[in-house]
């Protein structure tokens, strides 16, 4: 049974990848990712953040306080060299490249472009086989708009293009008003590969204390069926290798993937809560699978239920509600594109009395 | 807490609102602070639970910037010092919020804004502060607790406050045992000469002043005015040599409690063979231990009390031994009284501890988890560290009563629940413990792995130990005893 796949240029054995987790931290962990079988590692993400702040906090705590009082100078020793965040970050990559021999991805997590857009070259120096970057930002800010915002993002994309020659691929969140059209720009601005799509961990209320906190949640299968339906409507109309992530559990999830028109299928919930091995157990499922079902490859059934390929592309685009509307009343039936696209026609347009729709 | 009345002469934006005490009703109750004194520590703002309904982000006291308040809450500052003090007898302060309204005889002291320490000396002085002497051993507590000129031990409006002298890191034990056999011998002698006086300040009061018990603080006010009474009847007396050598030590009739208080360096390491020789000696002293874990005075030295995993000085690879457990030693003695303490984490549990270390008639020792700036963290967290640390298992709270055993009861009780995070979500908040993280990622790794360890086996330790009735009575395991 053929199981390989290729993403972003890779000739990778099989379609499950490890997506970014705390497990490349230790290098035991990423051989073990390996030894169960996956064939391409994505390290844990080096933040923005981190690199900015990390080397701050330091300083400010080995420095704090020491003019209070003659008799101490300092509180803690001068180890002398530290390595913080980005340092530390590089020589782990390093370490677990070595250390492998899959594919192994560096992170970069961020929004601004800037200085410390040079550590994805340092990333690539370090061995890493391509390079993940994952936008993650919270537009909080009442005066940017969502086109300064995409614009920011294609910046970033081209810059870090100019930087490096390995293959780039792009995390996204799903909140975009206009998906398709960005995930084109991304593309056109150096993107080798999109990654659908990043989970964000939700915060919660604690009723007791009144107080909001960070909710950590493995995901569930579920969360899967909307990268699902994103791959299958791109597929083939954006020249790109899509990633699955989030909602990945069993080997029916990662076939989905496939059939979506993935290029590969990513882990990591999965994984914490059952186990790397899990990731065995899944690609032996699959496997069984594909024969069972008569496959060749994994590449025969890749995009075979994109959008473009289904015997009921509407299926892909219609909103829960639209089935419920036409279930009853007269009975018209009317295409949901075309509901659709009549809908954004009036509102773009000045008046709703001219639209037929509208007015019958 | 007053008496509403007295507001009517208030400044106009002085604040506040009906207090809830069953014993004493129709009082307001007032929490001032004291705006030209304030460190800005903001631990009190942290520790505040009440949270505005409709905006939860405000509490009852906040942050905010000084200078628009400074002159008013000068003014209303003023006020609160002309409010009187809550009366000592007119409620029991075994809880905290009646602990809360007493007088507190430690104020404004030089340390460190966010000091973990010095809520611990706050409140030993609010509970007994009024008649308490403390030997104090040289370090953090020795600076602030005696920044001359001045020195944040205060008194009371009847002139009652704790003494308090400062001596050596290798003698402090011993310091403030000689003040327990000087006040036993002076407490002696006075009642040896208060017989000799029956005729002349009368049979009942002589009887009254030695057979007071002294347990409550009504028993203690009681008692004091005994004292006031038997010096005005010996003022009479002035050629007589032995009315005066009572006349001088009558105010020892009154109960006082020694403290010898000290930081982890002076307790586990310096001062250690004092220490234990003098609660070995089985006088009534107690001890209070504010744990930092370091030498905090000096710049952060390692002490016996620095934990595994963690950076200081003399161990800037990070500590690879245990840390000792003072607690434990002292324990094996069986007849002293222990707790292991931490007020972020339980507050009540660390009130009981002061009542029952106080009120326990031989040598108690109290380790107070202290954090400090040494540590590496915002202090403004501190309680809120001090619970992850409990949490963690890392500090369990104890209490182990030697007179429980008499009411077969097991000595030692738990005070907290056991692990129920990894020891690294409490101690990589802190750069002491980060800072090998980031400067040998392996070792960092090796040691917390080792000092997970040592908690779940110290856990164990004491889980066993709180489920055993008594140390020093068991049964005979022989079977040969008579
Ligand atoms: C513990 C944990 C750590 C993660 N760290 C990263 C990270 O550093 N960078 C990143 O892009 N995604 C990170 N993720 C997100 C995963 O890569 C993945 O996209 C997400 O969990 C959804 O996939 P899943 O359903 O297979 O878990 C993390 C997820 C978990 C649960």
């Amino acid at each position: 049974m053929d199981l390989t796949t290729t993403y972003l240029g890779l000739q990778l054995k099989n379609p499950l990848v490890a997506s970014a987790s705390t497990f490349t931290k230790k290098t035991d962990q990423a051989k073990r990712l390996e030894e169960a079988g996956l064939s391409a590692i994505v390290m844990h993400s080096l933040f923005e953040e981190q690199i900015i702040h990390e080397s701050l906090e330091l300083d400010h705590f080995l420095s704090h306080g020491t003019e209070t009082f003659a008799e101490a100078l300092t509180y803690l020793p001068d180890i002398g060299t530290y390595s913080i965040g980005p340092d530390a970050y590089i020589e782990q990559l390093a370490e677990v490249k070595q250390a492998v021999s899959i594919p192994v991805i560096g992170s970069l997590n961020g929004v601004s472009t800037g200085g410390w857009i040079h550590f994805a070259k340092e990333m690539e120096q370090a061995g890493a086989d391509a390079l993940e970057l994952n936008i993650y930002f919270v537009p909080v800010d009442l005066e940017i708009t969502s086109s300064q915002l995409e614009d920011a993002y294609i910046k970033l994309v081209s810059d870090i293009r100019q930087q490096i020659s390995i293959p780039i691929a792009v995390k996204l969140s799903p909140f975009f008003t206009a998906l398709p059209h960005f995930a084109n720009r991304l593309v056109e601005a150096g993107a080798n590969g999109l990654v659908f799509f990043n989970r964000f961990y939700q915060p919660d209320f604690d009723l007791e204390e009144l107080e909001v906190y960070p909710n950590i949640m493995l995901s569930t299968p579920y969360e899967m069926r909307l990268p699902l339906r994103w791959i299958a409507l791109l597929y083939g109309r954006i020249n790109t290798d899509f990633a699955l992530t989030s909602g990945i559990h069993s080997a029916e999830d990662a076939i989905k993937a496939m059939m979506a028109g993935a290029k590969v299928a990513m882990m990591t919930s999965a994984l914490l809560r059952n186990g790397i091995q899990t990731a065995a157990e899944i690609l032996e499922d699959m496997r069984i699978w594909l024969e069972e079902h008569e496959y060749e490859s994994i590449q025969q059934m890749q995009g075979s239920m994109s959008q473009q390929a289904v015997a009921e592309p509407s299926a892909f685009e219609r909103a829960n509600y639209m089935k419920v509307l036409s279930s009853f009343g007269d009975g018209r039936e009317m295409p949901h594109t075309a509901i659709s696209s009549r809908i954004i026609h009036r509102t773009l347009s000045s008046s709703a009395d001219d639209d037929p729709f509208w007015s019958s | 807490m007053y008496d509403p009345a007295l507001l009517k002469d208030a400044p106009e934006t002085f604040k506040s609102t009906g207090a809830r005490f069953r014993e004493l009703p129709g009082q307001v109750l007032t929490i001032q602070v004291a705006p030209e004194d304030c460190t800005g520590c903001a631990l009190c703002v942290e520790a505040c639970p009440a949270k505005d309904k409709s905006q939860v982000g405000r509490k009852a006291i906040n942050m905010t910037p000084q200078p628009a308040l400074r002159e008013s809450e000068a003014a209303n500052w003023e006020f609160f010092l002309s409010l009187p003090e809550v009366d000592r007898t007119s409620i029991a302060f075994n809880s905290i919020k009646n602990s809360q309204l007493l007088e507190p005889l430690f104020e404004f002291s030089g340390a460190c804004a966010g000091c973990g320490e010095t809520p611990y000396l706050k409140l030993m002085s609010q509970l007994f502060g009024d008649r308490s002497i403390i030997a104090n051993a040289t370090g953090c507590s020795s600076i602030y607790g005696g920044n001359l000129p001045t020195t944040p031990w205060t008194m009371n409006s009847d002139g009652r406050g704790p003494a308090w002298a400062n001596s050596l890191f290798e003698d402090n034990a011993e310091f403030g045992l000689g003040m327990r056999l000087c006040l036993d011998k002076q407490v002696e002698y006075a009642r040896e000469l208060l017989p000799h006086f029956s005729s002349e300040v009368g049979d009942t009061l002589v009887d009254a002043l030695l057979t007071a018990p002294q347990k409550s603080e009504t028993d203690i006010a009681a008692q004091r005015e005994r004292v006031v009474t038997l010096k005005e009847r010996l003022q009479g007396l002035s050629g007589n040599t032995r009315a005066q050598d009572l006349l001088s030590l009558a105010d020892v009739l009154v109960r006082k409690g020694v403290w010898i208080v000290g930081g982890d360096g002076w307790a586990y390491d310096i001062g250690f063979g004092g220490l234990d020789h003098v609660l070995a000696s089985g006088h009534n002293v107690n001890v209070l231990v504010l744990d930092t874990e370091v030498y905090s005075n000096t710049g952060g030295q390692s002490s016996k009390a620095t934990p595994r995993a963690a950076v200081a000085k003399f161990a800037a690879r990070g500590k690879d031994m245990k840390r000792k457990d003072l607690g434990l030693i002292a324990i094996s003695y069986g007849y002293i009284y222990v707790a292991r303490i931490a007020m972020g984490s339980s507050d009540v549990q660390t009130l009981n501890a002061f009542l029952e270390a106080e009120a326990y008639n031989g040598p108690s020792l109290i380790i107070a988890y202290s954090h400090c700036i040494a540590h590496g963290f915002n202090l403004r967290k501190g309680l809120e560290q001090q619970k992850l640390a409990v949490q963690a298992g890392y500090w369990p709270l104890y209490r182990y009563n030697p007179d429980r055993i008499a009411e077969g009861k097991p000595a030692f009780i738990l005070d907290s629940k056991g692990p129920s995070i990894s020891l690294d979500k409490y101690a990589y908040n802190e750069t002491r413990y980060r800072m090998l993280l980031q400067s040998d990622e392996a070792r960092a790794e090796m040691l917390m792995r080792a000092a997970q360890e040592d908690v779940y086996q110290q856990w164990e330790v004491y889980r066993r130990l709180a489920q055993t009735t008594t140390i020093g009575t068991a049964t005979d395991p022989t079977g040969l005893a008579v």
